[in-house]
């Protein structure tokens, strides 16, 4: 459903992606992962188009800069990590909002737009708070607000940077599972920018491993996260770091202090 | 999955009827809107330093508009050749900068946008000025001439106070893009007193106009202001959707499918030319257009489909009251209608930005 072919974008004289090219079929989860400045935002604002780039990216086989805004708002559907609300619309104007491309400029016409609005509500759990004003919502009802809006915007493929990154655990585990579970739908497909690499791993089919705007690996996510990919993406043991950090510790362990050893945990 | 749970359900607001897929409350809103127009037009034209019976006044506009030429009485042509000319001027550039104001605060995200703060309106004025002082006019069409030149100056002013806000901050922070508005008016406001101290009596005569008057107005001017309202006002009518989307932010206006560049500008092209126009007739006209679309948020919500038809109807009631109060206060000395305005505004602004304040505190 989505084809990147030697995608490279320049900012000045600096190079943030370089050739990168990926794939995505019907079904997928596609995680892009690296460290800051990977340029993994910067792949995700090519594909939906917001700027300048050299190289091809196709969805459903149309050259993306060859299709208006309207055209490519109902093939992609686009979920930043924050938000600049201005004025004090409520939740449920801002879902119908999702619905701009599928309407008419003089005909505002649109049957299952009622319809999917409400569901992107109900099932976004905005229900209780669908005529609050959006000013006054916190970070993760905001978050899923617009999570509804992409959801009512009804395009087969989301594209989600950092969606969850300043939520907490109960928000991030809420936004991953209902976008797991939109994903169940057949003909739909999600990239998402993460950092999280645990997140990535249990919700992710495949993924991207890129360092200073290059592709270092991609395929399914054991192929990709591997020990040394990440050692040199990274520059430091991942999985060593990862284990430890979150084994299990409710129940009295602090990890396996052997495996592990930073400067400032051994002493 | 189970849902997630409000926390929040303790501070709902609510606004008149959402922007709905229905607009069953719209005939309602246009009989009232309709009303205040004619009640407020009818006050204004009876109302002045020569008071006129509210019945003759109703009586004499219901002849002019059946086509019955009405008797030659003093009255009867005050109303006609001098206070119903000017009432209408005086609504239509309320009218024009309240909606331009409407347009530019959604399109820039930001509640202090206005032609006067923005710089537009001052550009607009030095262009007026340069017009008149080198008599630059079309044929035929002796008002086009100053108001083609206060359109242009108008879209450059904003062109340029944009794209230095955007050089020095590529958010387009709220107090940016004013400082550099304040800045470019009071460079615009030095050159304007500098071409007038070198002009002689050319321009020295044009000072009240500087300062907003519409006294004076004729039929030519009202229908000059008509077209431009009603063409401009179309246009971004048939933009209100996607300057709602730009509320939320240029990104994500572009994620849900507007040509973010496209819409950006045409408001910009259309609101220079109502600017433009209405400043060519009647001057600067200051805090209209940041005053009243900020009233009409907070009454209608903030859908510019509902908030742009709002926001021309208070705008021209608002400035209609303002002339009044201009023409009446010290009669028979008649104050600048940009005094009154810019007073008013004033304390408004202030209020604004001491709620903003507390409100980010």
């Amino acid at each position: 459903m989505l084809s990147v072919r030697k995608l490279s974008v320049s900012y000045l004289d600096f190079d943030a992606v370089s050739d990168v090219s990926l794939e995505l079929e019907s079904g997928q989860w596609l995680m892009l992962a690296g460290p800051n400045g990977a340029g993994k935002s910067t792949i995700i604002k090519a594909i939906s188009n917001s700027l300048k780039f050299d190289g091809q990216v196709l969805v459903a086989g149309q050259d993306v800069t060859r299709l208006s805004s309207r055209q490519l708002a109902l093939h992609m559907a686009v979920l930043q990590q924050s938000h600049a609300v201005g004025f004090a619309f409520t939740v449920e104007e801002l879902v119908r909002f999702g619905r701009y491309a599928h309407q008419r400029r003089f005909s505002h016409s649109d049957p299952r737009g009622r319809e999917l609005v409400n569901e992107a509500i109900a099932v976004c759990g905005l229900s209780a708070i669908r005529t609050q004003n959006v000013l006054t919502l916190s970070g993760g009802e905001l978050q899923r607000a617009f999570l509804a809006q992409a959801f009512a915007q009804d395009a087969p493929l989301l594209l989600l940077d950092e969606p969850a990154s300043h939520l907490d655990m109960t928000y991030q585990q809420t936004l991953f599972e209902l976008i797991a579970t939109w994903l169940k739908t057949k003909g739909r497909g999600v990239i998402s920018v993460v950092h999280d690499l645990q997140l990535a791993r249990r919700y992710g089919s495949h993924a991207l491993l890129l360092n200073q705007g290059r592709l270092v690996a991609s395929g399914s996510m054991d192929a990709v996260f591997t020990r040394d990919n990440l050692q040199s993406v990274y520059g430091m043991d991942v999985n060593a770091w990862l284990n430890w950090l979150h084994a299990p510790w409710l129940d009295g362990q602090n990890g396996d202090d052997s495996v592990y050893s930073s400067g400032i945990r051994k002493e | 999955m189970s849902k997630p749970q409000s926390t929040a359900g303790n501070k709902k607001t609510r606004f008149p009827s959402s922007t709905g897929f229905s607009g069953s409350a719209l005939p309602w809103r246009i009989a009232g809107f309709s009303v205040l127009i004619l009640v407020s037009i009818l006050l204004c034209i009876a109302l002045g330093s020569v008071p006129i019976a509210l019945d003759k006044t109703a009586r004499v506009l219901l002849d002019a508009l059946r086509g019955i030429r009405a008797a030659g009485d003093m009255e009867t042509t005050i109303i006609l050749t001098i206070r119903l000319p000017r009432v209408l001027g005086v609504f239509l550039v309320g009218a024009s900068l309240s909606i331009c104001g409407a347009a530019m605060q959604g399109l820039l995200r930001n509640p202090l946008a206005d032609g006067a703060t923005l710089g537009v309106s001052a550009g607009a004025s030095l262009g007026a000025m340069l017009a008149i002082l080198f008599g630059i006019s079309l044929p035929l069409m002796p008002l086009a001439g100053t108001a083609l030149v206060a359109v242009l100056f108008a879209f450059l002013s904003l062109m340029l106070v944009l794209s230095l806000a955007y050089a020095l901050d590529r958010s387009l922070a709220t107090s940016t893009i004013i400082l550099i508005g304040v800045i470019y008016t009071m460079f615009m406001g030095s050159l304007m007193s500098l071409l007038i101290s070198f002009s002689g009596s050319k321009l020295r005569s044009i000072t009240f106009w500087t300062m907003g008057s519409l006294s004076g107005t004729g039929y030519g001017e009202v229908i000059f202001l008509s077209v431009a309202l009603l063409v401009c006002g179309s246009v971004l009518l048939l933009s209100s959707r996607e300057l709602d989307a730009f509320a939320m932010g240029e990104d994500n206006a572009h994620n849900i499918g507007v040509s973010v560049k496209q819409v950006k500008l045409r408001v910009m092209i259309f609101v220079s030319i109502l600017i433009g126009v209405s400043v060519s007739i009647g001057g600067t006209i200051g805090f209209v257009g940041l005053v009243i679309p900020h009233i009409s948020r907070l009454i209608i919500g903030p859908s510019h489909r509902r908030l742009l038809p709002a926001s021309i109807v208070l705008g021209g009631v608002f400035l209609l009251f303002c002339d009044l109060l201009a023409r009446t206060l010290l009669s028979p000395i008649e104050l600048p209608l940009g005094v009154v305005t810019s007073l008013i505004g004033a304390v408004f602004f202030l209020v604004i930005l001491i709620r903003s304040r507390r409100r980010m505190a």
